[in-house]
């Protein structure tokens, strides 16, 4: 198939629409508000509906309801709107209840700015609403790569019943790229018999629920979702890596600034140093695995990101205290420069950071 | 052998966990009675809130989605988009509608979604050991509002009937309560006709159920009755306030 040029929060939603996505709910915010305006034309064109919410909290349960209902569904936000959607999220995670949340992250905390932002890390990795849960979130760098992991989100989300996210910054949502729409693979999913569509009285209630009061009852629960998430961190780990083997420095980053350090990379090469790269696609599961491939001969890592240092800390379990770990990031919307990324490459190098 | 009275197919044979005396389960027969004559039981979705009747899906007999707090309403919207050929109920009480969920049941309502909402009025938080409720009257005391609620320090007691009676998108909305034998019967003629008013596709549907909460009150099953009666029903009129075949 040909490519198309398309901004990134309207790819988006050509992706669910090409996955079966038929149920949309959301509410405006920049740097998303493309999605759900491509949405309200191009869903029931397809046969779908789309639904503006009077907020992020309707529009999250609105989603719990629909994929309770059997279907497949999604809603995206940028930062203080996934705030606000981490109730339903939790509760979808609860209840199992498959559907895909795209955030568009923007600069934190409180209402921010409306420039790209990476500073959501630890809300989407860590659970962020309450209790313990997981979401398998992708981290698309491109807007070819964001077409690909929204549509393989909703496989995801249907195999194992569990809500997906895809963490992209406003950078990705903004900026237009060419893409090609690929068939997706076909996988075996299981059949939603769970699903709350009316008994027909032709079998037993279907009720959809997160609450047990037992406290026998709840672990139980959790001890399952436990294992479904040890399943999925089997199986999902998604990355790409380089040079780790003979690198002097190992960079790690996601998203959009991942790019960016790979420009940053050719820079120091040129200088004659051996730069290995480490860019998690999966920020949950994370990447671990990848930390294994590292040279310990190398001089230290160096995790870059928009934010204070959330990444860092990944960064930091994953290499266990073998190498030391600095940090290189901007925050408030502002983005790391390859100058800045070459000079602390440098400087690691050197033996002078 | 004559049947003159057995437990509604539209409710399992699992007891009630409700205190003595209280209405709720009341309530409970009367939607379960309407789901079954009007022969929606199988494509019934129903949708239980956080409170004391947060266990209803045990209760009814029919598919049951959990909400969280106050968004039973917007949980009906994504179950009745859809499924928009099922009919679909949310059942709260006064906290969860009226307070945490007030932005939920208002846009619900005013979008005109084909959903049936039972509205729970005790005039009091049940479940968490009875806190002062927006429904709460002036004067009533809660552990939350120890000298009686006081006008002057958090406004009078909402009327959400009266409130979604002003918006077009309620084509059913009207006030009951359950504290007789005939408010009893008026009250299952209004929930069958709210269900009605989904199945016909008119657009939303309330009923507020005036309900007693004997433990939280303080009273006897009885005194709760009578408290209904001499508190609740002066300051919350049992009405109809919309009737959807004269909703132009
Ligand atoms: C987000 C959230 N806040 C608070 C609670 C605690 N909570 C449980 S029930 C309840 C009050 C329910 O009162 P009401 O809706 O009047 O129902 P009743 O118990 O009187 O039947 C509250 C505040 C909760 N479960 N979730
Ligand atoms: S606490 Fe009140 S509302 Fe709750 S079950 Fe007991 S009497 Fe009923």
């Amino acid at each position: 198939m040909s490519k198309v040029l398309m901004k990134g929060n309207e790819a988006v939603g050509a992706a669910a629409i090409k996955a079966g996505c038929k149920y949309f709910f959301g509410y405006p915010i920049t740097p998303q508000s493309e999605l759900p305006e491509y949405m309200s034309k191009a869903l029931p064109e397809a046969g779908g509906v789309f639904l503006q919410a009077e907020s992020e909290v309707a529009a999250i349960n609105m989603v719990y309801g629909a994929a309770g209902a059997g279907a497949r569904v999604m809603t995206g936000s940028s930062s203080p709107g996934i705030s606000l959607k981490q109730e339903g999220i939790t509760y979808c995670a609860g209840a199992e209840l498959p559907c895909v949340i795209v955030n568009m992250m923007r600069g934190g905390p409180g209402l921010g700015s409306i420039q790209p932002g990476q500073a959501d890390y630890f809300q989407s990795t860590r659970g962020g609403g309450n209790g313990d849960y997981r979401t398998l979130v992708y981290a698309p760098a491109s807007i070819q790569e964001t077409v690909d992991y929204v549509m393989l989100a909703f496989d995801k989300a249907d195999q194992y019943r569990n809500p997906v996210l895809i963490l992209a910054d406003g950078m990705i949502g903004q900026m237009m790229e060419a893409v090609e729409f690929k068939e997706a693979k076909k996988i075996d999913l299981p059949k939603k018999d769970w699903a709350s569509t009316g008994t027909k009285g032709k079998r037993s209630r279907n009720i959809i629920n997160s609450l047990y009061l037992e406290a026998e009852d709840l672990e139980a629960h959790n001890v399952r979702l436990e294992k479904k998430y040890k399943t999925i961190e089997e199986n999902e780990v998604l990355y790409e890596a380089f040079g780790l083997e003979d690198a002097e420095v190992v960079c790690v980053a996601y998203g959009t600034t991942s790019r960016i350090v790979k420009t940053a990379i050719k820079q120091a090469e040129a200088k004659g140093i051996k730069v290995g790269m480490i860019r998690p696609i999966t920020l949950w599961p994370f990447p671990y695995e990848a930390f294994k491939n590292i040279n310990l001969n190398a001089k230290g890592m160096l995790a870059v990101e928009m934010s204070s240092g959330q990444l860092t800390d990944d960064v930091k379990i994953g290499i266990e205290g073998r190498l030391p770990v600095y940090f290189n990031g901007r925050t408030g919307g502002m983005i790391p420069t390859p100058e800045s990324i070459v000079a602390d490459i440098e400087k690691i190098a050197g033996g002078t950071k | 052998m004559t049947i003159v009275y057995e437990k509604s197919k539209g409710l399992t044979d699992i007891p009630f966990h409700y205190c003595p005396g209280c209405t709720h389960g009341v309530i409970h027969k009367l939607v379960a009675e309407v789901l079954v004559e009007l022969g929606v039981l199988d494509d019934a979705i129903g949708v239980a809130p956080v409170g004391c009747s947060v266990l209803a899906y045990n209760y009814f007999n029919c598919d049951m989605q959990e909400a969280s707090h106050g968004r039973a309403p917007a949980v009906a919207t994504g179950i009745k988009r859809v499924l928009p050929d099922n009919v679909v109920f949310s059942y709260q009480g006064d906290g969860d509608l009226a307070s945490i969920g007030t932005a939920e049941i208002v846009h619900a309502a005013h979008r005109g979604e084909k959903i049936t909402t039972i509205f729970v009025n005790n005039a009091i938080y049940g479940m968490t050991g009875g806190q002062m409720a927006p429904t709460t009257l002036v004067g009533q005391k809660a552990t939350t509002a120890p000298f009686g609620r006081d006008e002057a320090h958090c406004g009078k007691p909402i009327k959400i009937s009266e409130m979604l009676a002003t918006i077009d998108g309620a084509k059913f909305v009207e006030r009951v309560a359950v504290n007789t034998p005939a408010n009893i019967r008026k009250a299952k003629k209004a929930i069958k006709r709210a269900f009605e008013c989904q199945i016909q596709g008119k657009g939303f549907a309330i009923v507020e159920v005036l309900s007693t909460c004997p433990t939280n009150w303080g009273l006897t099953p009885v005194k709760a009755l009578d408290w209904l009666q001499d508190n609740m029903i002066p300051y919350y009129p049992l009405q109809n306030f919309r009737n959807f075949e004269e909703v132009k």
